[in-house]
């Protein structure tokens, strides 16, 4: 560890005795509390302030531009549970934010197992398949949009393989399209789930492995009885961001379907977009942007306070 | 690890077909990207004349250098303003015992949970008042907020299993907090500000929902919103958009692989964090 610009530091000889009377191994110095002052300002200024004033305006029916706008109490969301498209959009978020946490972690775990072993091409691979994860995620859905399409890569090349009976109108079939921005989403990020995974599988000690499988423990044993538990902090991180990451989706579901076909793959979020700039329904909008946040700190907080609880039992 | 067996080759054969499959979408991307307009054959077939035009023709009917430098702009400073906060802000938050200091930290791990839709439409009335819409700045200041939360809590983890000797000794020394700061403390978060500065340029770049309402409107894009831009205005024109879309990830993917194991590291250190 460098303490790199040694001049300036004052030099000891020169820097005054301590007062007579203070222990000469001085008493824990602390830095000065108006160090946080320009985060906290600019943490006020953009998020908390903002969202405190968001939580007022969910309680009106401003449209955005008119300062004449009325306290109309909880209009707003008795109005949502009448409006099947919410209704819709809150159940869609919902089920996206499950499958994603659970196809993409079990993905990401079997590459993680599958990287973390003998294989030659590991060091190759784990580059390549956590690649997707950096482009932009509005960039990857466009690219997908069009291998979906009809007349897309995907049908095209099922087609050569001669499984023409898999071609499909991926985003265009309502029964589909949710499940394929889920497979979008996965694509994109298994690989990210991967090197977390990963990150945990190598602080398993190798030598605990070998002790295992002296014992007699085969393959699956080992995975269930030492993998897994010295597994719980990278699941912990992983379910969290993705069911996070999951309830929040806006950018593939804009790009690839727009919310449609009808209103077959609305999110929350992107019923907000729609609301607030198309229909000027900023009130409304604002009060689904509560939903969506009490949902949020609602599923965090309860999954990470069963997984800690997972955690500490496996510990 | 373990010896090679038949059984480890299958492995490999099978992890090679997964990393093709993940990586066949590329493959079409840049196949039709240098594909002019009139082959009409399938979009899996390796096209027969490739053609660089596509590419020069986006660059310059997508403004795409201006969103480029933009983008740029936008997230070197906003990356450089968070960590610099963030880090000057955590030194008291992890030192400083008190109920207050404590209390202050949750306030800011709250900013974790809220969804930031629920304050983007008032701030944008705010934005607005302060005519800033439509300018990059406006963005900057935005994600030097939005990303306090996460950066303090990376490094008030770091800073809390660091030990307190050193800064203690150059205070001692007659260093100024400012000073021991700089020269003490910042020097040791390199491995976190490493992981920091990785998550928040890839946050802050690949960003879309926020320039959109910011920006929209204006002649100043930032890289995700021109592409949108861009396939909403020649639909169907794939082949340019595709080019499009090549020019939008080189430079992503370029300092991906220059940069991988950082990267990689980075994203696993959130982990440690």
């Amino acid at each position: 560890m460098t303490l790199a610009p040694n001049a300036q530091l004052p030099d000891r000889d020169h820097s005054p005795d301590p007062a007579p009377g203070t222990p000469p191994r001085c008493a824990r110095t602390t830095p000065p509390w108006w160090f946080m002052a320009p985060a906290l300002l600019l943490f006020a200024f953009v998020v908390l302030i903002p969202s405190g004033r968001g939580l007022y305006y969910a309680f009106t029916d401003w449209d955005g531009l008119d300062p004449d706008f009325s306290f109309i109490g909880l209009d707003n969301f008795a109005e949502m549970t009448r409006d099947t498209d919410a209704v819709q959009a809150i159940w869609h978020t919902l089920l996206i934010a499950v499958s994603i946490t659970v196809v993409q972690n079990a993905v990401g775990l079997l590459l993680a197992l599958g990287v973390n072993s003998a294989i030659k091409s590991r060091n190759l691979l784990r580059v390549l398949l956590f690649a997707p994860a950096v482009v932009t995620p509005i960039v990857t859905a466009y690219l997908w949009r069009n291998l979906l399409g009809p007349d897309g890569a995907v049908n095209s090349l099922f087609g050569a393989v001669g499984l023409d009976g898999w071609r499909q109108d991926w985003l265009g079939s309502p029964d589909l399209a949710l499940w394929t921005i889920v497979g979008v989403i996965v694509w994109q990020y298994a690989g990210y789930s991967m090197v977390i995974f990963l990150a945990g599988l190598q602080s398993v000690p190798q030598e605990v492995h070998e002790a295992a499988s002296l014992d007699g423990a085969g393959p699956v044993r080992r995975f269930w009885s030492v993998t897994r538990p010295l597994l719980a902090p990278a699941f912990t991180v992983n379910l969290m961001l993705s069911i996070i990451g999951g309830l929040k989706l806006f950018d593939q579901v804009y790009a690839l379907t727009g919310g449609g076909p009808g209103h077959a793959t609305d999110t929350i979020s992107t019923l907000i977009y729609k609301d607030a700039f198309t229909l000027g329904e900023f009130g409304y909008s604002i009060a689904l942007a509560v939903v969506l946040t009490i949902i949020v700190a609602v599923a965090s907080t309860g999954q990470y306070a069963l997984l800690a609880r997972s955690e500490r039992a496996a510990s | 690890m373990s010896r090679y067996r038949p059984r480890t080759l299958a492995l490999e054969l099978s992890m090679i077909a997964v990393a093709l499959l993940v990586g066949f979408p590329v493959y079409v991307l840049v196949n039709l990207a240098v594909r002019p307009a009139s082959d009409n054959s399938s979009p899996i077939s390796p096209t027969s004349s490739p053609t660089l035009d596509n590419f020069s023709q986006a660059w310059q009917q997508g403004a795409l250098g201006g969103a480029l430098a933009n983008s740029l702009l936008v997230t070197a400073s906003s990356v450089v303003i968070v960590l610099a906060v963030s880090s000057l802000a955590a030194y008291p938050l992890a030192r400083i015992t008190a109920r207050w200091s404590r209390g202050t930290y949750l306030l800011v791990l709250l900013g974790l949970v809220l969804p930031f839709q629920l304050a983007s439409l008032p701030l944008y009335q705010t934005m607005r008042d302060l005519g800033l819409l439509g300018t990059p700045w406006a963005l900057v200041l935005f994600y030097s907020g939005l990303q306090v939360p996460f950066t303090v809590f990376l490094y008030v983890g770091f800073l809390r299993a660091m030990p307190r000797d050193f800064e203690d000794a150059a205070l001692i020394d007659g260093c100024t907090p400012l000073q021991g700061y700089r020269y003490v403390v910042l020097p040791m978060l390199k491995p976190i500000t490493v992981t920091a500065l990785v998550l928040n340029t890839v946050a802050v770049w690949n960003d879309f929902f926020t320039p959109l309402l910011y920006l929209s409107g204006s002649a100043q894009q930032t890289m995700p919103v021109a592409i949108a831009g861009f396939v909403g205005q020649y639909v169907t024109d794939w082949n340019l958009i595709f080019a499009a879309l090549v020019i939008s990830i080189l430079p992503v993917l370029l300092i991906y692989f220059l940069l991988q194991r950082s990267i990689i590291n980075g994203f696993a250190g959130g982990l440690r964090g």
